[in-house]
């Protein structure tokens, strides 16, 4: 043995079962049927999609009632990823993207099916599902462009 | 509450691998660095509190157990912080609210990430239950950030450039940091990739081993340390990941901690009275973004310091003469550097990056998607 041990490779891995609690089970129940719904703040009367078990600004626990949300929405800001790393599973370039949809107060993140140069802020977007549906929101293949004007600005500029 | 002061201040040399050093040998070459400083030993400590980001980093769970004989900590108080990225300033705070609190007369505090044991990419990447595998790490949490702020701000497109040119010829000046370009220019930067659009390769920060350590003393326990920095305020928020209507571009937390720190150092002109800042800047965008956050410019027009030239280091404000974090990222460590080197300014100990007669200096730090920010004023005069 000579020269300095300066490295030496030690794998990690971890495997979690993580239980969806409640609220969000019915969520992901619905996510399998190719359902999507949010539920109302009673305080702020904001709308989250996914729901929460409370609303992270007054605290209350969200209205049980289902509301129905649309499958169409508007896309706030995303990024066009080129960057490969250790574990990643998406082909590049790919668009993540923050998808308002309509009906939801907060946007949550996916992605944009389409040609990363015509990706726009406020570009008008669908779900599509996929054919394996399961409680995930990995159902909903991507979001693809549904060929409307843009959103104006002023109609999303209080969600970035 | 009593008076705390900076009274040593010491860095690691940054690297992408310290191969030379374990995690131990890393953090005790910033203690003994900081306690050379001050002109202490181990023995003078009376409790030593330790920072990083997420264990993920380096594949060690709760480091901070088998560093504590590296810090002199045997028989003595020991505890970890843990704010994402804005721990290294969070570490600074709570080690200073031991000093503030009469609790202890000397603390050492220490802070550090050994990146290039693990892969940053991968630690800030995890598959969420539930949701498709989209994150691609900070950059690409944090670009579409950066894009809101572009079009909300109608910042011309060159901002992010000039940030990123500015703070690598300042690193140029600092024998700590990291990233060296003597040949940065505005065209390399442009022509550098797009890794995560709109943030190139050369608009982000590296990757480093490093840690930096300070220790911290009650007004009647400056030993021989005639220059201490003196805190002058210091100031913690938080905010949710989510919620309705969230401005991430503008956080309120960063606002709200802004606003109460010069309100806890009589601070009532931030621009005109704050003769330097460390800020933390890992994508150059960030820059303006918190120019606004902070106060120093009105929303929308944060931009504008970086054009004019103002946060340059002939500028009225200059922002990060250390190189920044676009220069020497070792995570946990970052915003601890960011308020040694705000303490190094008041203390006249920058050397060839010292803003001359810096008299109040702001450290800041910000972490997890922009949530957690840490904040301290420290002074050449004693409040």
């Amino acid at each position: 043995m000579s020269g300095p041990v300066t490295r030496f490779k030690s794998p990690v891995r971890f495997v979690f079962d993580v239980p969806a609690g409640p609220t969000v089970s019915r969520f992901l129940a619905a996510v399998a049927e190719g359902r999507l719904f949010g539920q109302r703040c009673p305080t702020c009367a904001k709308v989250y999609v996914p729901p929460k078990v409370a609303c992270p600004r007054c605290g209350d626990p969200l209205s049980p009632e289902q509301l129905p949300v649309k499958e169409t929405g508007t896309v706030t800001s995303f990024c066009v990823v080129n960057v490969p790393y250790e574990g990643q599973t998406m082909k590049l370039p790919y668009v993540y993207a923050s998808i308002l949809l309509d009906g939801a107060d907060i946007p949550f993140p996916h992605l944009v099916d389409a040609e990363p140069a015509d990706v726009r802020m406020g570009l008008r977007v669908r779900a599509t599902w996929s054919d394996a549906l399961g409680p995930t929101l990995e159902s909903i293949r991507a979001f693809v462009p549904t060929g409307e004007p843009d959103a104006p600005f002023d109609a999303y500029k209080e969600h970035l | 509450m009593n008076r705390c002061a900076v009274i040593g201040i010491g860095q690691t040399r940054h690297a992408a691998k310290r191969d030379d050093v374990s995690l131990a040998g890393l953090v005790r070459e910033a203690a003994l660095r900081a306690l050379a400083d001050a002109g202490l030993g181990f023995s003078d400590i009376d409790a030593v509190v330790i920072g990083k980001a997420p264990d993920t980093f380096e594949g060690v769970m709760m480091p901070e157990l088998y560093l504590a004989d590296a810090l002199g900590a045997v028989g003595k108080p020991m505890m970890r912080v843990h704010t994402a990225g804005s721990v290294g300033g969070s570490t600074a705070i709570v080690a200073a609210h031991l000093v503030q609190a009469g609790v202890h007369k000397r603390v050492l505090t220490v802070a550090f990430e050994k990146q290039s044991e693990s892969e940053a990419m991968w630690a800030l990447s995890p598959k969420f239950p539930f949701q498709p595998p989209l994150l691609a790490g900070a950059g690409g949490y944090f670009a579409p950030l950066v894009r809101s702020y572009i079009r909300r701000s109608g910042a011309p497109p060159e901002v992010g450039i000039k940030v990123s040119v500015k703070d690598r010829k300042n690193a140029l000046k600092n024998p700590y940091a990291h990233l060296l370009l003597p040949d940065i220019s505005d065209e390399v930067v442009e022509k550098s990739p797009m890794l995560w659009d709109p943030i190139r390769y050369l608009e982000t920060c590296p990757s480093s081993d490093g840690a930096a350590a300070m220790v911290l003393a009650a007004e009647d326990s400056l030993g021989g340390v005639t220059n201490p920095a003196w805190v002058l305020a210091s100031e913690v928020r938080s905010e949710p990941t989510m919620f309705a209507g969230r401005d991430q571009v503008n956080p309120r937390a960063g606002r709200d901690c802004a606003k109460a720190l010069y309100a806890g150092a009589g601070i009532t002109e931030p621009r005109r009275q704050i003769d330097v800042a460390e800020v933390y800047v890992p994508f150059s965008w960030f820059e303006p973004m918190w120019m606004e956050n902070l106060g120093f410019a009105p929303e929308n027009e944060g931009w504008r310091l970086t054009l004019d030239g103002a946060t340059s280091m002939t500028g009225d404000l200059p922002i990060n003469p250390s190189g920044g974090v676009l220069s020497t990222n070792p995570i946990g460590a970052s915003g601890m550097i960011r308020f040694a080197e705000a303490a190094m300014q008041v203390r006249g100990t920058a050397g060839a990056h010292q803003v001359d007669g810096a008299k109040i200096a702001m450290g800041h730090a910000y972490g997890g998607a922009s949530q957690f920010f840490a904040m301290w004023l420290v002074g050449r005069d004693k409040p």
